[in-house]
């Protein structure tokens, strides 16, 4: 019975994503293509030198950054699809002082990338404080705001800080030297403070979210906001503190790319790694320790898929459905796992908490539970 | 009123048309209980599908078929993952927002800046001879004609009919509405694949008709996001839906147009700026909070009406799951 269950179990991991690859691999064939040779272009992609092993690391640490604060948000019931917007104002506040702050590097980029996350955290105020004091739902909240960064965003670009020769709405001056990230070496080029960065994120959020009266906290607001109103605990102050920590990881994350990726400041500068975060954080189920392992696999998928266009003349956007598909069957998995849940066993490794649902703006929990 | 003043109202209508039909095929449904948050993938996919499927096959009808046929299937799968494997709508419909953008992307590829087949355009005879009236409502395509129709119907069989009824049952007081022998279940299914299609309908009426033709990044970004959060103002009912969509469509097209004007400096930035700050405004407005606020600042007589006026209450049971 036991070892029946725990192979159920393990089925209902695997299959979802083996169906994902073959229904991609479908699609890929529909077109006219071959999938195992577009497979092994995205590998290639992703692995073939050093210096591809560190795209895919500078792709990782920022993911890995926004799917941690995501673990937060999700824990405490909300949605934050604003997480894109808080990127971006990161690197918009990062970009910021690197532009109009001349000091020596050591000085200079604590505060970066301090500014970054006062961006990420002002953003993220802003989207919870509509949600918790005026009931605006922060899914909304969150895409509004997201625009508003991009339009910020290229009204910097192509304004107050355009280049001082040749402006266009490509991008600002790059940064200087003593405002850049160093990166490790010329062969794998990635910053070591951000790993850093990651590690403390991961570390003490294991330990808050499982050990602090503010982990226990989110999750009564998580689960059920009505009832830890009752028992005490302060919901408004609990799911905006939430945000204010997404936003702050968020933030970094942007800072990164602008002070890392790409050495200036350009549109869209998050590049998407904010939604791709959400889909992780919903593939590990807001699990700390499981972040960062399944977003390097994704960061390798979508890294390794930027070559496609090169070798293959196809466009990237098939990593996107690869792990689109992948998410959405995961999903389904774990609804169909709770539906033949008579026998329950061992925690799974992908296991879907129950997703907050409170699209309605005036169904809103935290909202209606004031007294 | 002048030539300019009569084109400016017809195209606000035409610009208004994709949001009208979107928006009322959300509400349907929502009314039934099931959140479809897919909208901004769902329109793109379906307007590329009903592009490509136009091209291919020479023929719009054939395009707008497969448009709604992709919408549907995008909401029913919403209702699929919500009713059967009690999936969140919420996650699930997120996860589809991505995936039937870069769905479009990867499969309309080959199909990028190409020209296609349109809706024709088909003045109404004798309507369109009406003063003014004729001019703005009346000298469009087939697609603007079927939106006006689908508002009136969409209210006459959600407060008029019996079956009607039962649709509202299901996303108000599911049990209630099952004890009286309705089958809940199903009738999610079918309003969640009615409203998805016409979700579809509006993704082709772009790229067949508006925004004609498909190119990447697609141009209908973002719209659907701007549908759904017009369906909260309009408190799910069919007539302030649609005047959501059509005030949408005015600001729109009227900051567009005093920005082309040369005698006019107005800055891009805040033009680009307006739709999301509107949306964020129209939310405020019929939010708890906000609409609380905003009474307070009237004379005690008109809050009462003010309050009935700007009130919106989602379904009861929207979002939620309901097991037999």
């Amino acid at each position: 019975m036991r070892t029946n269950a725990r192979t159920a179990q393990l089925a209902l991991i695997l299959l979802p994503i083996l169906a994902a690859l073959g229904i991609t691999a479908l699609l890929i064939l529909a077109i006219g293509r071959d999938p195992l040779e577009l497979a092994s272009n995205v590998w290639e992609g992703a692995f073939r030198n050093s210096r591809s092993r560190a795209g895919v690391v500078n792709f990782w640490i920022p993911l890995t950054l926004c799917g941690l604060g995501l673990a937060v948000t999700f824990t405490a019931g909300l949605w934050n699809i604003g997480i894109e917007g808080q990127m971006t104002m990161g690197a918009i506040f990062a970009s910021g002082a690197a532009l109009f702050i001349d000091l020596p590097a050591p000085l200079l980029i604590p505060l970066e990338i301090g500014l970054a996350m006062l961006g990420g955290m002002l953003w993220a105020a802003a989207v919870g404080m509509l949600k918790t004091r005026l009931g605006v739902n922060e899914i909304f909240g969150g895409v509004a705001f997201n625009a508003l960064a991009n339009v910020l965003t290229i009204y910097l670009i192509s304004g107050p800080w355009q280049p001082a020769i040749g402006g266009s709405a490509q991008g600002t001056d790059p940064f200087p030297p003593n405002a850049l990230l160093p990166g490790l070496s010329a062969a794998f080029p990635v910053n070591l403070l951000a790993l850093l960065i990651v590690g403390v994120a991961v570390i003490g959020l294991l330990l808050a979210l499982r050990g602090t009266r503010w982990g226990l906290q989110l999750k009564a607001t998580g689960k059920n906001a009505r009832s830890a109103l009752l028992l005490g605990v302060p919901t408004e102050r609990t799911a905006l503190s939430a945000m204010l920590v997404c936003g702050a990881l968020a933030g970094i994350a942007g800072s990164y790319r602008v002070l890392f990726t790409f050495e200036n400041l350009r549109p869209l500068s998050s590049g998407g790694i904010g939604f791709l975060a959400l889909l992780v954080a919903l593939l590990v189920g807001y699990r700390v320790l499981w972040t960062p392992l399944v977003a390097f696999i994704v960061a390798a998928l979508f890294v390794g898929s930027t070559r496609l266009q090169l070798s293959m003349q196809l466009d990237q956007s098939i990593a996107g459905v690869v792990q689109g598909v992948v998410v959405l069957l995961v999903v389904f998995a774990n609804g169909l796992r709770e539906r033949l849940s008579q026998w329950r066993p061992v925690p799974a490794a992908v296991n879907l908490p129950e997703a907050p649902s409170n699209l309605a703006p005036q169904n809103d929990p935290i909202k209606e539970s004031q007294p | 009123m002048n030539d300019q003043t009569l084109n400016l109202l017809a195209s606000i209508v035409s610009n208004a048309t994709p949001l009208v039909i979107a928006s009322l095929g959300e509400t349907i449904t929502e009314r039934a209980g099931v959140t479809n948050l897919s909208l901004d993938g769902s329109i793109v996919l379906a307007a590329m599908a009903g592009f490509v499927a136009a091209l291919t096959s020479g023929s719009v009808i054939i395009g707008l078929l497969v448009a709604m046929l992709v919408g549907a299937a995008v909401a029913l799968l919403v209702a699929f993952g919500s009713i059967a494997l009690r999936c969140d709508q919420v996650a699930v419909g997120f996860i589809l927002t991505l995936l039937c953008a870069d769905l479009a992307q990867f499969l309309g590829q080959e199909y990028t800046r190409q020209p296609g087949p349109t809706v024709a355009f088909w003045p109404l005879p004798v309507l369109n001879n009406l003063p003014i009236v004729g001019r703005v409502l009346f000298e469009h395509n087939a697609l603007v004609y079927f939106s006006y129709v689908l508002i009136f119907a969409a209210w006459w069989w959600m407060f008029k009919t019996r079956a009607g009824l039962a649709h509202r049952a299901v996303g108000e007081r599911p049990e209630a509405a099952y004890a009286r022998g309705v089958r809940v279940n199903l009738l999610r299914y079918v309003y969640a694949a009615a409203g998805g299609a016409l979700v579809g309908l509006a993704g082709a009426s772009y790229s067949l008709s508006f925004k004609a033709g498909w190119t990447n990044p697609p141009v209908m970004r973002g719209d659907g996001w701007i549908a759904l959060a017009i369906v909260i103002f309009g408190g799910w009912h069919p007539f302030r839906v649609v005047f959501g969509a059509y005030l949408f469509a005015a600001l729109r097209t009227l900051s567009t147009s005093i920005q082309q004007d040369p005698n006019t400096q107005i800055s891009p930035v805040l033009l680009n700026m307006l739709p999301w700050i509107f949306m964020i405004a129209t939310l405020l407005a019929v939010s708890s909070g906000g609409l609380e606020r905003l009474l307070r600042l009237l004379p005690r007589p008109l809050q009462r009406p003010a309050r009935n006026l700007l009130r919106s209450n989602p379904p009861a049971a929207l979002g939620t799951r309901f097991d037999p």
